[in-house]
Order: structure tokens, then sequence, then C-alpha cells
């Protein structure tokens, strides 16, 4: 019996760290692959056509900027909506709502967050971007703020739903102080609760940065994809070609081992590279927050 | 095409049970690709095969072998509210490659012009930069100007078409719905304005139109064979004619 019990907690435990080093091997392996198939790009595109203005594949012109600007565009714009809104979602699913209005809300929130982008994606063509048009007198409403609304939408879930595990887990006592220093709720939830909170509210609005970057299938239906520089704020009323977008509609189409399929691939890295530069950000914000907290703690 | 090959073999497969036939879309590139790497027994095009295309089939020990299947049209459509009904070519390649960039410029209401396109990896897209923008002559280098925006689908064009009176989009005749106006194209100004119809385009008095392919590997045997002669027979061209294309043997219909 004993002997049973030694056997499977060793196979138990060696699995479970099998399949915690299984995620680092994985993005390895990720990045390994990107790399091989991508940089080779630099070596058959020279710089300046790659840093040029204008996309235009089955012309040999690969310049990728504005494929950049236009995901860095619609992201920001999704994370300006977002991030409001998911943790102001959050604060009031956690500190406001009465019990029962909090039971159906969460859930309805969740509900939200499983809705499928392609849909979205629908609802964006049929329903919003007309609306759009007509209601700002726009040319077209397959613009670059069209995605970011509904990249917000898709983003605001997980937003609400990390951030608001944050809000619960902060211990009840901090706000019977607050409130016993004669705080009022505004005060507390702003001075006491959102401060204590800070790393997982920030790591929500990084999930949320996340999916909105990678988010594809709703921008590709609704931005335009037309590759144009945006730097302007203008931009963002006018249609903008993401870097998702461009993978996923010219992937299928690519001759293996081609300088466009590369390119693709280059375009990938730096998708990479620009959402590791997000995470490492938010994570040495949070590793800061806390050595300082420690310090006040000592 | 995709709509065509379908239709063909779900009629074939009705009338053949003992033969099984799995179409897949993704644009004509795609098509070849998949016949270069093998995995395909026949690849519908809606352009033909490029020398390199065939190049690379050729390393890859294959050969691949051209039937033209059906002839298509390309429609330039535009929402009805849009008063403007005939353009010349050279007017919508101007449109196109951004020298036109307000309606009013071309007889019509004072108002952006919207450019739709399909995505570069369609077939429908290189024919139409190759025939309208550049009109067909292979030393023009005009490109689609930097703010159209490429669709992934004929549905998003038709559906971006139906609701703004801005836009101007093409697509196959086969796709265009019957709400939507159709713009009469003239070869040259001053020339007669032409609307896409299949009795147009087989008399190729309608300037965009074109021939739709199927590629196999080596000349066709067996089960492939039957089939390809099956879809140059009358039966299957009918079909062809259903869907809006335009079939290839109108001139000498077979018994």
């Amino acid at each position: 019996m004993e002997k049973s019990l030694n056997w499977r907690e060793f196979v138990i435990t060696r699995a479970i760290k099998a399949s915690g080093y299984s995620a680092i091997v994985f993005v390895l392996l990720i990045f390994v692959f990107l790399m091989r198939e991508g940089l080779p790009a630099l070596g058959e595109v020279e710089a300046g056509n790659l840093l040029s203005i204008r996309w235009y594949p089955i012309e040999e012109m690969f310049g990728i900027l504005p494929l950049i600007t236009g995901s860095i565009i619609v992201t920001i714009g999704a994370a300006l909506i977002a991030v409001p809104f998911g943790i102001g979602t959050a604060v009031f699913i956690s500190e406001i709502a009465p019990r029962w209005v909090r039971e159906i809300l969460k859930p309805l929130v969740e509900l939200l967050g499983g809705l499928p982008s392609v849909v979205l994606g629908f609802l964006g063509i049929l329903v919003l971007s007309p609306f759009l048009r007509v209601f700002l007198d726009l040319p077209t409403g397959l613009t670059a703020f069209t995605g970011s609304l509904l990249l917000g939408g898709i983003a605001v879930p997980t937003v609400v739903s990390v951030a608001e595990d944050a809000l619960d887990a902060v211990p009840r006592a901090y706000r019977e102080g607050a409130w016993a220093l004669g705080a009022t709720r505004w005060q507390t939830i702003w001075r006491v609760t959102l401060p204590a909170a800070r790393s997982g509210v920030l790591t929500a609005v990084m999930l949320g940065i996340g999916r909105a970057i990678g988010e594809t299938m709703t921008v590709m239906m609704v931005t335009g994809n037309a590759p144009v520089l945006a730097l302007k704020l203008g931009s963002l009323f006018s249609p903008v070609r993401t870097m998702t977008a461009t993978i996923a509609a010219e992937m299928g189409e690519v001759a293996n081992g081609s300088t466009h399929y590369h390119v693709l691939f280059f375009i990938g890295i730096v998708l990479f590279l620009i959402s590791l530069g997000v995470n490492i950000a938010a994570s040495s914000v949070v590793f800061r927050a806390k050595k300082r907290a420690e310090r006040i703690l000592s | 095409m995709v709509n065509l090959a379908l239709a063909w073999a779900e009629a074939y497969q009705d009338a053949h049970p003992d033969v099984r036939i799995s179409v897949t879309g993704g644009g004509s590139g795609t098509g070849i690709a998949a016949l270069i790497n093998g995995t395909v027994d026949i690849a519908n095009a809606s352009r033909q095969i490029k020398q390199e295309e065939i190049e690379e089939a050729r390393a890859n020990g294959g050969n691949p072998v051209e039937f033209i299947v059906a002839r298509d049209a390309i429609a330039v459509i535009v929402n009805p509210a849009n008063p403007v009904s005939q353009l010349t070519l050279q007017q919508v390649s101007d449109i196109y490659s951004g020298k036109i960039n307000n309606w009013k410029e071309v007889g019509g209401e004072d108002r952006p012009i919207v450019r739709l396109s399909r995505e570069t990896n369609s077939g429908t897209h290189v024919y139409f930069l190759e025939t309208v923008l550049r009109l067909g002559q292979k030393e023009n280098k005009t490109l689609f100007s930097m703010d159209t925006l490429l669709l992934p689908s004929s549905e998003g064009i038709i559906t971006e078409v139906r609701q703004n009176p801005n836009a101007i989009g093409y697509d196959g005749l086969g796709y265009v719905p019957p709400d939507l106006k159709v713009i009469a194209i003239a070869k040259e100004a001053g020339g007669a304005y032409v609307l896409p119809s299949i009795a147009t385009v087989n008399d190729k008095s309608y300037p965009i139109a074109r021939d739709l392919y199927m590629y196999t590997n080596g000349e066709p045997a067996g089960v492939a064979k039957a089939y390809l002669d099956w879809i140059l027979s009358a039966e299957a061209q009918q079909i062809v004619a259903d869907l809006g294309f335009v079939p290839v043997i109108t001139s000498n219909p077979s018994p």
C-alpha cells in the first residue's frame, strides 16, 4: 500500500513538473521556429524596402511600417475603451453592486468573453460600421475606430474578470480601516482598494491589451485592411491594416519558403517582440511596486 | 469560382454516387499550390498558371495540364443610390489608382470615393490589376491606391457596397446580387458602354472578362478524366450559366 502511494506520488510530481517546464519549452520552440522562418527576410529584402510605407507583396513591396502603425493604433484605441470600462465594471461588481446584481453580472460578463470573435465581426460589418459611417459622417465605416470598439468589447471581459479577482483578494480589513478613518466609499476605492490590488489590476490590463493586439478575425473583417501609414489622430477614423490581419489573410496563399513567406514570419517576430515588450514593462512596474511596498512594511 | 466548383461536384456526385469530390476554397494560388504539393487531383483557378508555378511543379515531378472550363466577367458595382451608371475602362483605372477621388469627377454627386478590392491573394485581384488598372499593358506599372480597402471575401465587398453610397467595388458577375448597381463599361472613351451579360461576354464586347481554368497533374485519367469530360458537357455548362458565369461551348452545343 505504502509503496504504491510512493510510486503514484513520484509519477504525479514528475507529471506536474513536466507540464510546468513544457510551457517554457513550447515558448522556446515557437521562438526558435519564428526566428528560423522570419530572419531570412532581413537578408532577402532590403532594409529600405522593409521600412518603406508601401505594403503590396505581389509586387515585392514589403513595407511593414503601415502594418505596425495599424496594429498600434487599433490596440491603443481598444485599450482606451477596455481599461476604463473594464476596471470600472470590476470595481462596480466587487465593491458597489449588491449581492444579487453581482451574481447576475459576473456570469454575463464571462459569457460576453466567450463570444466567438467572428460573430462580433459580423455584427461589426452589418450594424456597427454602417452606423458609424452615418453617425460620424465618414466615407466608410470600415475604420480603425470600428476595430477598436469591437476589440475593446472583446478585451473588457478579460480585464473585468482578472481585475475583479484582484479586488476581491484585498483583505476586508483594509476597507474597514479606511472607513474607520472617515474615508468615503469613493475615497476607499480610489485610495485604498485599487492601489492594494494594483499588481492584479495591471495584470488584467496587460492581458486585455494582449488579447486586443493578437485578435485577428474581427479586425480583418471591420478595419478595411488598407495598408496606410497611421500616424495622425485622424487615422483612427480611416481604414488600417493590422499585422495579424495581414498574416491571416496572406499566409494561406503564400508559397512555402518564398520571400513573402519569410516576411510574414518576420511580422510575426515583430508582433512577438511587441507583446514581449508590453509584458516586460508591466511586470517591471509590478516588481518595482512590490519592492517599494516591502520597504515600507519593513 | 468556389461556388461553381461546389455546384459541379454536387451535381456530379448525385449522378455518380460512387465518386466522392471534396472542394476547398481559398483562392487560385492556394489551389495551384496544393496541386504542386500533390494534395489535390484538380486545381481550380480563376487565373492562368504562372511560369514559376509550372517550374515549381516540374521540380516536384509534376506537369500541370490546363482546361478552360468556363468564362467569367468581372462586374464593377456601386450602391443603387449612386447616379453614375457608366464608366470607361480608363476612368475605372484612374479611380482605383487614386487619380480620381470624388464621384463628381465622373458625373456623380459630390462624394468621396471609397475603393473596395479583394485581397491580393485573390485571382480576381490580380486579374483586375492587370486588365483594368494597367489596361492590359505589360509595361504599365500602375498600382492600387494605398487607401484601397482590401476585403477578404466577396461577401465583404457586397455588404459594404450595399450599405455605402460612396463605395465602388468589383466582383465576379456570378457573385453580384440583383440589388446592386452594375456599371456599364466602355473599352475606350467614345466607345459603346456595355453591361456584362452572357451575350456580351461571349461576343467579347464586354472588356473585363476572363477564362476559368482547371489544372490536373499530367493528362487526367480514370475518374478525374470522366469528371473533366462531364464538366465540358452541356449539362455541366448549364450549371455554369445558372450561377451567373458564362459557359464555354455556347457556340457549338454538344448533343
